[in-house]
Formats: structure tokens, C-alpha cells, sequence
């Protein structure tokens, strides 16, 4: 089935909004005392580099980053069909620290509460941020982002993807319908 | 990548790719087991049952541990306790645990066979974690990413497989295991200890322990039971260990960055002496921590997979 | 005259060296006549157009079960089997409980079945009381009582001493020594036979030198008895060649297969299907072969069928636990005629190794269409074709490992003493 693409943001769109991003983590955290970055795999671990790059711009500290893989606080076992599972690669404590999920696209927040949870199970952060490249709109639990990159309503059924190119640098999103 | 499969009863239902997959999702499991928290949510609200015929503390427990660090329920049902000494069948035992709705059931019974036998009579996902002489596919799994841990990979690595073959169910899982993931595996023992038609599975027979060891990359010492010394299959433990034990000395026949695997338990100065045991090689502790990996992704592929019957 | 006139059938009588469409007439449960267009007055006439004629199969080898193990089959349901199979006489085997070693289960068994049964049958005695391989069985009065044979089938007479004595005993009555050959020592706890597919399936093996062993130790002590030795259920190329050997050096051995050996190998054990679970064990694809070459060539004197019926409880078990055997009365006719199909056999050959060679092992005056013989005839349509459906054989017990085979052959009337038994 062939279906309509419709680019939402392009490269430098992209690089403006992860650059206001950073800016606005900065400002709210007051620096990056106690700062910690965790993307979500795969698109999520991406930003949360291009993220942890921008801050190093801006403030001269290279703040720590991991990587988040939710399938195993994932609440579909056995209804869906893909059962590949990626690694959680945290190599910092949590504990007492402000941690900035990042992800690519919020869409239900089913995904953000499974990544709450896995964070959890690794420490107690002082607090948890959330950072989102575009919110699609459509959630089914509690969860609002504190930086969005863009505010992109949708119908349920179109798909949002951002493009990376092989360098795992974003290049643009699209929309699906 | 899905899991086309209902339930795990031996190395033999696997290919090459699905063989992979599970040591991945192992591995991803890995990490879980050095947090101070241990435990994911992954299946929450599921019931294993660990039905074990056959005493056998080591795979129980791995298997018990691998359930509780994924939320699952798990209860343990052994042989002597269960009705079976009242004479009641396999089948009546098994469907009676059915009744109670378990996710899994995880056996390790004598007969082999047995876990075909449950599968095919059976709505919930059956998991062997050993039956009679036939397969235990979670240890040759454990033993595959514990080589891969070492090795990197498998593919053209020497194993060499040292024992009594014809009383192993390890073996013929890790040799079926081993090829499918390419590497050259040999086989040595003693000739009352070697099934006719062994390389149908897919290894060399080589005559004598030096032979085997000879550039090994890795040396797999299986368990001699010491019941079987003096009766019509060896002489004696001492004169096993002479010509079949691995030691110091004909160690060093295998190339040096080989690595020491041993199923356990072992039997010190028999089928290996004690400074090997010991030694630097030796990976034996890292098999029982990998077995609790792959035995997690295993539970978590049996949970997740097809949920029809294949057949 | 009246009686009964099977007409337009292809007559096929290896015992009198007759294969021609002839018609056949019965009176009084007698053959009668036979001969091209007979004209008969008020005969009934059965059409056999298409249809074998032959003497009614006989299978020297089956467990009836009866007295004792009735749940598996009895001599009524056992019968009925035979009758379906096209098997009008039968020799039943002495392990039933009690062992047939007295007079009077020997009689139980003759008038039960000449009172309620579907076949005749002939029962064979013990060589030892009680299976316990320890004192000879009364063979003489058991022979006169009309026991056809002596077997401990099941399991072998460990003493070689006392197999000895059995051959010359034996003897002395003129009766044959039916030998379950196997030393016990080389099978210990095997389950299958030993090779590739044990080895795969985690199985402990049966060696084929198990058999072997045992036949040339039976072979030597015929020899130097000179008293009458038939080989049960040969399996294995070695016992094959044994057999052949003996026979030309002029020894009295004879020899028996079954369908299930001729037919299968070890690789049916895949799955642990306990139907494919007998002893001797299904063996490997050489030894399936030898036994063939054994049949074609006149070494192998008979096809029996080692009917040995057992519950599905017995059955529905792991694999070593449960019981050896499987039923064969009914699936003898269509895998003998696989063998002439495949062009093993001829059919000439195939209804001789089911009619008047196994007639004359055990030395019943059966297997034959000559005037003045009783009418046990069976009419065959070789060429019906039929799925099995083990809910749908006559024995009791469903133990085949041919379930869902399409079959080529079938029985299509039975004869017993000129009476219709059986009718599809």
C-alpha cells in the first residue's frame, strides 16, 4: 500500500529545535550540575547524543549519557509479533540525579511509562524529565513532556517517523498517511 | 525478529538465526543479573511451573531464579513430592498442573522424550530442561554464549567434547548447538561410552585425548558418573582419569587462550584435576551465570511466542 | 448337490502349484471340487470376479491373550481380527496368564475358540513352565492336548543347557522349538534398536548382535540335536544369514518375518512413537533389506505377524515405559502384497509364505485348496484400496503404527470351514 509522505521538519528545522532544546534544559536545570541524559532506543539514544553534543556547545561539559531498552517493562508480551529485545547500557548511577529521557515521537505514553519504570529499577533520580522531538498527540496515560520539540497534531492511524542518516545524525521527520 | 516456535524442547526445532536470537536476548537479559535491583516486570502475572522428575538443584534453581527476576510466578514441583510415585501417568500428572493454568511449565525428566511427549498433549508452552539422555537445550545454550563471551565467535572454533557421551543429554544439544552455529567439533571417550552414529549430529570422532585437544580453542569436559566405574563401561575412575581426564599437562596440546567448560558438577581428579578446575582457563563459573540469562530469554521467548500449536 | 460354488475367481493354490480362474465348490465345509465352469445343482453362488481365491492365510504367530489379559484381546475379538485379516488359522503364544504349560489352558483355549471363535487356533506351549527357564513344559501330554509348537516367546531359554534338552524333547513328539532369540546380557535396558537414530533420539540401543548371537547358539544346538528349530521374528541381516547358512549345510531350521520388519525401519521411532516400539526392534534399512532378500530367496519360510495387542494405557507412556509389540493380524494381507508390488516377492510366493509353509512349520493339514481339504478360503480383492483407521480394526488393542497408511488389499470374504466369517 502505497502511502502519502509529507515532510513536517527539515534538517535545519531539526537542528533548530534540538538546539532550543538544549537551551531550555540548560535554563531549567540551572546547568548541568547533577545533569544526566538517557534516550530511548533506538531513535530516542540517538537525539539524546545529538542532545548531549549541543550542550557540550553551549556549556563546555560533555554530560553523561545512557541507553534505555523498555522491552522488558513493555505491557503487550504475546500480542505482538517482534520479541527482539536491545540492552540497557547505563554506566553511571541514577541515584539523586536529573535524569532527561529522550525520545523521538510521543505518541500513547505507554512507552514513557515503561522507560519510567525501567529507570526506577536502576535508582532513585532526583527527578525525570522528558524530552521529545515532536509530540503526535493521542495518549492513553498521564504524561506530559517538558521539551517538545515540535507540537504536530495527527489522526491515529498516520505514522511519524524521523529519518536519520547513517551517521545516526537526524535529518528530518515525516509523516505517514 | 519473531519467535515461530511454542515451546523450547530441544537444539533440534532451532536454526542457525533463531540460535542467535535467543543467545541476544540472553545477553540483553545479562545486564539485569548485576543490577541491585534484579528484577524486570517482562512477565508480570505469569505462572512457571518447574516440574522436575529428576533431583537437580543446579538447573532447577537457574531456572527458578531466571522466572523470579522476570515477575513470574514460579513454583517448584519435584519428582518424589509429586503423584507420580503414586503411579500416576506423566499425562494425568501434567494435565492435572494444567488445570491450574500455568504460562510454562519447565520439566526435567529421565525418559527421554518425555518433554515431546508433554508438548504434544499440552495447551501451555512446555520448556525441557532436560530429558533422559536426549536434549537439554538451555545448557548448550548457556555453554554457546559463554563461548561467544570469550571467543567473540563461534564460527570455525575448535571445541573439543571429552566424556561419556552415550549417558549425556548435554552433548547431543551442544554438538546439534555447536554446528549449527559453525564450529568444528570433536569428540572423544572411551569407545563403550561412544553411540554408533554420533557423526550424524554433526562432529568428528577422534581416537584419543591429545588428538582432541590438539589446537582446541575450547575443551568441554562432561561429568563421569561415578556409578558407572567397575561396571562393564570402565574399569576404574583411576584409569579413566589417565586416558580421559584433562589435566595440566595435556592442556597445554590446546591453544593457549583456550577456555575449560564443565556442565557440573564436577568430579575433581577424575575428568579434570583440580589445577585446571581452578585455573586460569577455566569458564566453569561463568557458564552458571550465563545459564541464568539464557534461561530468562528462553522463559521470555516461550511467553511471547506462537501461541497456537505448531503442529 | 449344494454347498457353496465360488465362481470366476483367480484361483491361487501354491500348495497344489495352481494359479488359474477356476471355479471352487464347498460341501460340508469341504472342497469339493475345482475346476474351469463347474455346474453345480442349488449351490449358492458367490461371485468372485476380480477377487483372489486363496487357502485362508495362516498366521503362526500371535498373542491372544486369552486366559488372563482379556482388557488387550481375547480369543473372540483375536479371532475376529484374523477373520477381518483373512486369516483363518492361527498358532497363539504361551505367555498368557497362566502360561499355556498345562493341559488344561491348552483346552480352554481349543474349545473357547471352536465354540466362540472367528479362526482356528492352535496353541503353542511353553518350552519351559511358567516362562521361568528352569524345567521343561509336559510337551508331550501338551502335543496331544493339540499344542502345535513350543516358545517362550518373549523372552529366550538363557540356558543353553536346557535349550538343548528342549530341541531333543521337542522332538521326540515331533513338534518344532519356536526360538525368541535375544541374549539378554547385549540388550540389558535397550529400547530401540542400537544405531543412528538412538543415538539421536537419547534411546538406549539394542545391539543387532543381540539376536544374532542368540540364533547362531539356537542354529548350532538344532545342528547338533538334530531336533526340529524355527526361528521367530527374524530381524536383523545377521539372523538372516544364519538362517541361510544352517539351511544349506542341511540343519532343520526354519524362519519367520514380520510385516513390520519387511515394511519398517528405526527411523518410524521419530517422535518417540511408542508404536513403533517392538521387540525385536525395528531395525535398520539394511537389515529391513536382508530380511526381504531373505523372503525372496526361500530363507524366510513364513510371514507372521507377531500380533501383539495392548492397551492404549500400555501405550500412551514415555517411550522406554511402554510395552513392546503391535496389533498385525489385519495389516498382514496388504504389506505382504506391498512386497509384490514392489516386486520382492511374487504373488504366487507371497500367498505360499501365508498359507502352506507356515501350515507346514507347525504341521497342521491347513493352507491348501485340494479336493478333500477343509473349505478355509479367503477371497481377496487386490487391489481395494483403504485408509487405516485404527478405531476400526476388529482387535481390541489399536497399537499400529500404521495408522492413517493407505492400504492396497484387502480381505473380502473369510471362510472358515466352508462358512462365511468374515465379510466386507
Amino acid at each position: 500500500m502505497a502511502k502519502e509522505v509529507t515532510e513536517i521538519l527539515d534538517n535545519t528545522a531539526v537542528q533548530r529545535a534540538l538546539m532550543r532544546i538544549a537551551h531550555e534544559i540548560l535554563e531549567r536545570n540551572k546547568g548541568t550540575e547533577d545533569l544526566v541524559l538517557v534516550g530511548i532506543r533506538t531513535g530516542g539514544d540517538y537525539l539524546a547524543a545529538q542532545l548531549q553534543q549541543k550542550i557540550a556547545e553551549i556549556e563546555g561539559v560533555k554530560v553523561p549519557r545512557g541507553t534505555i531498552d523498555i522491552t522488558m517493562y513493555r505491557d503487550d508480551l504475546g500480542s505482538r509479533n517482534d520479541l527482539a529485545m536491545g540492552q540497557t547500557d547505563i554506566r553511571f548511577p541514577l541515584g539523586d540525579r536529573k535524569v532527561v529521557l529522550v525520545d523521538d515521537v510521543l505518541f500513547t505514553g505507554r512507552t514513557i511509562r515503561a522507560a519510567m519504570d525501567a529507570l526506577i529499577d536502576l535508582g532513585r533520580p532526583r527527578n525525570i524529565q522528558l524530552a521529545i522531538l515532536v509530540d503526535r498527540g493521542h495518549r492513553e496515560l498521564p504524561i506530559r513532556p517538558d521539551y517538545i520539540g515540535r507540537n504536530l497534531p495527527t489522526a491515529r492511524d498516520e505514522q511519524i517517523e524521523v529519518d536519520f542518516n547513517e551517521q545516526h545524525v537526524p535529518v528530518g521527520v515525516s509523516l505517514f498517511k | 525478529m519473531n519467535f515461530p516456535h511454542r515451546h523450547v524442547l530441544g537444539i533440534k526445532q532451532f536454526n542457525a538465526e533463531e540460535l542467535n536470537f535467543i543467545l541476544d536476548t540472553a545477553e540483553s537479559f545479562k545486564e539485569i543479573n548485576t543490577r541491585k535491583i534484579k528484577k524486570v516486570p517482562t512477565l508480570r502475572g505469569r505462572t512457571i511451573i518447574n516440574l522436575f522428575f529428576e533431583a537437580s538443584t543446579r538447573t532447577r534453581t537457574s531456572f527458578e531464579i531466571a522466572g523470579k527476576r522476570l515477575s513470574a510466578d514460579t513454583v517448584n514441583i519435584s519428582g518424589s513430592s509429586s503423584s507420580v510415585v503414586k503411579g500416576e501417568t506423566l499425562e494425568d500428572t501434567a494435565r492435572n498442573i494444567e488445570a491450574m493454568h500455568p504460562d510454562i511449565i519447565v520439566m526435567r525428566h529421565g525418559a527421554s522424550g518425555a518433554s515431546d511427549y508433554l508438548a504434544t498433549r499440552l495447551d501451555c508452552a512446555v520448556v525441557n530442561a532436560g530429558d533422559g539422555t536426549h536434549e537439554h537445550p538451555s545448557q548448550a545454550l548457556l555453554d554457546a554464549l559463554t563461548i561467544r563471551q570469550h571467543k567473540g565467535e563461534i564460527a570455525g572454533l575448535k571445541v573439543a567434547i571429552i566424556g561419556d557421551i552415550t549417558h549425556s543429554r548435554v552433548v547431543r544439544s551442544n554438538i546439534d548447538c555447536l554446528n549449527k552455529l559453525g564450529a568444528d567439533v570433536r569428540i572423544c571417550g572411551p569407545k563403550t561410552m561412544l553411540p554408533p552414529g554420533l557423526e550424524r549430529l554433526g562432529c568428528r570422532l577422534v581416537s584419543n585425548l591429545a588428538e582432541a585437544l590438539t589446537d582446541a580453542d575450547v575443551v568441554m569436559m562432561l561429568r563421569i558418573q561415578r556409578e558407572r566405574q567397575g561396571k562393564t563401561l570402565i574399569p576404574s575412575l583411576r584409569e579413566y582419569s589417565r586416558y580421559f581426564g584433562l589435566n595440566e599437562n595435556n592442556l597445554k596440546l590446546a591453544k593457549p587462550d583456550a577456555i575449560v567448560m564443565h556442565p557440573g558438577p564436577m568430579n575433581r581428579g577424575v575428568e579434570i584435576s583440580t589445577a585446571v578446575a581452578d585455573g586460569s582457563q577455566n569458564v566453569i563459573l561463568d557458564q552458571v551465570e550465563n545459564g541464568v540469562a539464557v534461561r530468562m530469554a528462553l522463559l521470555y521467548l516461550a511467553a511471547g511466542g506462537e501461541t497456537q500449536s505448531e503442529d | 448337490m449344494s454347498g457353496i460354488l465360488i465362481k470366476n475367481g483367480r484361483v491361487i493354490d501354491p500348495a497344489n502349484n495352481i494359479d488359474a480362474n477356476l471355479d471352487l465348490h464347498i460341501v460340508e465345509g469341504k472342497i469339493a471340487q475345482v475346476g474351469q465352469n463347474l455346474v453345480t445343482e442349488n449351490a449358492e453362488t458367490v461371485d468372485a470376479d476380480g477377487l483372489l481365491v486363496t487357502p485362508g492365510l495362516i498366521d503362526i504367530h500371535v498373542h491372544l491373550r486369552d486366559p488372563g489379559l482379556e482388557y488387550k484381546e481375547d480369543i473372540v475379538s483375536g479371532t475376529q481380527a484374523a477373520a477381518a485379516g483373512g486369516v483363518t488359522s492361527l498358532a497363539c503364544m504361551p505367555n498368557t496368564q497362566p502360561i499355556i504349560d498345562n493341559l488344561a489352558i491348552c483346552r480352554y483355549i481349543i474349545s473357547k475358540a471352536q465354540e466362540q471363535g472367528f479362526a482356528n487356533v492352535f496353541p503353542i506351549g511353553s518350552i519351559t513352565k511358567g516362562l521361568q527357564g528352569e524345567t521343561l513344559s509336559e510337551m508331550g501330554e501338551l502335543k496331544e492336548g493339540g499344542c502345535v509348537g513350543f516358545s517362550d516367546d518373549g523372552l529366550p531359554v538363557v540356558s543353553s543347557e536346557l535349550m538343548r534338552r528342549g530341541l531333543e524333547y521337542a522332538d521326540t513328539f515331533d513338534a518344532p522349538i519356536i526360538s525368541h532369540a535375544e541374549d539378554l546380557s547385549l540388550v540389558g535396558s535397550g529400547v530401540m534398536n542400537e544405531g543412528p537414530v538412538a543415538t539421536e533420539l537419547g534411546l538406549k540401543g539394542i545391539p543387532w548382535v543381540a539376536e544374532d548371537a542368540m540364533t547362531a547358539r539356537d542354529i548350532m544346538l538344532a545342528e547338533f540335536t538334530g531336533g526340529r528349530l524355527h526361528m521367530a521374528h527374524v530381524s536383523t541381516r545377521g539372523s538372516v544369514e544364519l538362517v541361510r547358512q544352517a539351511k544349506a549345510r542341511g540343519v532343520r531350521v526354519t524362519c519367520e518375518a514380520t510385516p513390520h520388519h519387511f515394511t519398517l525401519t528405526d527411523e518410524a521411532v521419530h517422535g518417540y512413537n511408542t508404536n513403533a516400539k517392538m521387540n525385536p526392534p525395528l531395525r535398520s534399512v539394511a537389515d529391513r533389506d536382508a530380511v526381504r532378500a531373505g523372503l525372496a530367496d526361500g530363507t524366510i519360510d513364513a510371514i507372521a505377524t507377531d500380533h501383539a495387542p495392548h492397551h492404549i494405557d500400555e501405550k500412551n507412556v514415555e517411550f522406554a515405559m511402554a510395552l513392546n509389540g503391535i496389533v498385525g493380524l489385519e495389516t498382514l494381507l496388504p504389506l505382504t502384497l506391498k512386497l509384490v508390488e514392489e516386486a520382492v516377492i511374487d504373488l504366487t510366493q507371497a500367498i505360499a509364505l501365508m498359507t502352506c509353509q507356515p501350515a507346514r512349520i507347525i504341521g497342521i493339514e491347513r493352507g491348501t485348496l485340494g479336493v478333500g481339504s477343509v473349505a478355509d478360503i479367503a477371497l481377496i480383492d487386490p487391489n481395494l484400496t483403504w485408509k487405516l483407521t485404527p478405531e476400526k480394526l476388529h482387535s481390541k488393542s489399536k497399537n499400529t503404527p500404521f495408522e492413517g497408511w493407505n492400504m492396497k488389499g484387502a480381505a473380502m470374504k473369510t471362510f472358515l470351514t466352508g462358512k462365511v466369517v468374515y465379510s466386507r
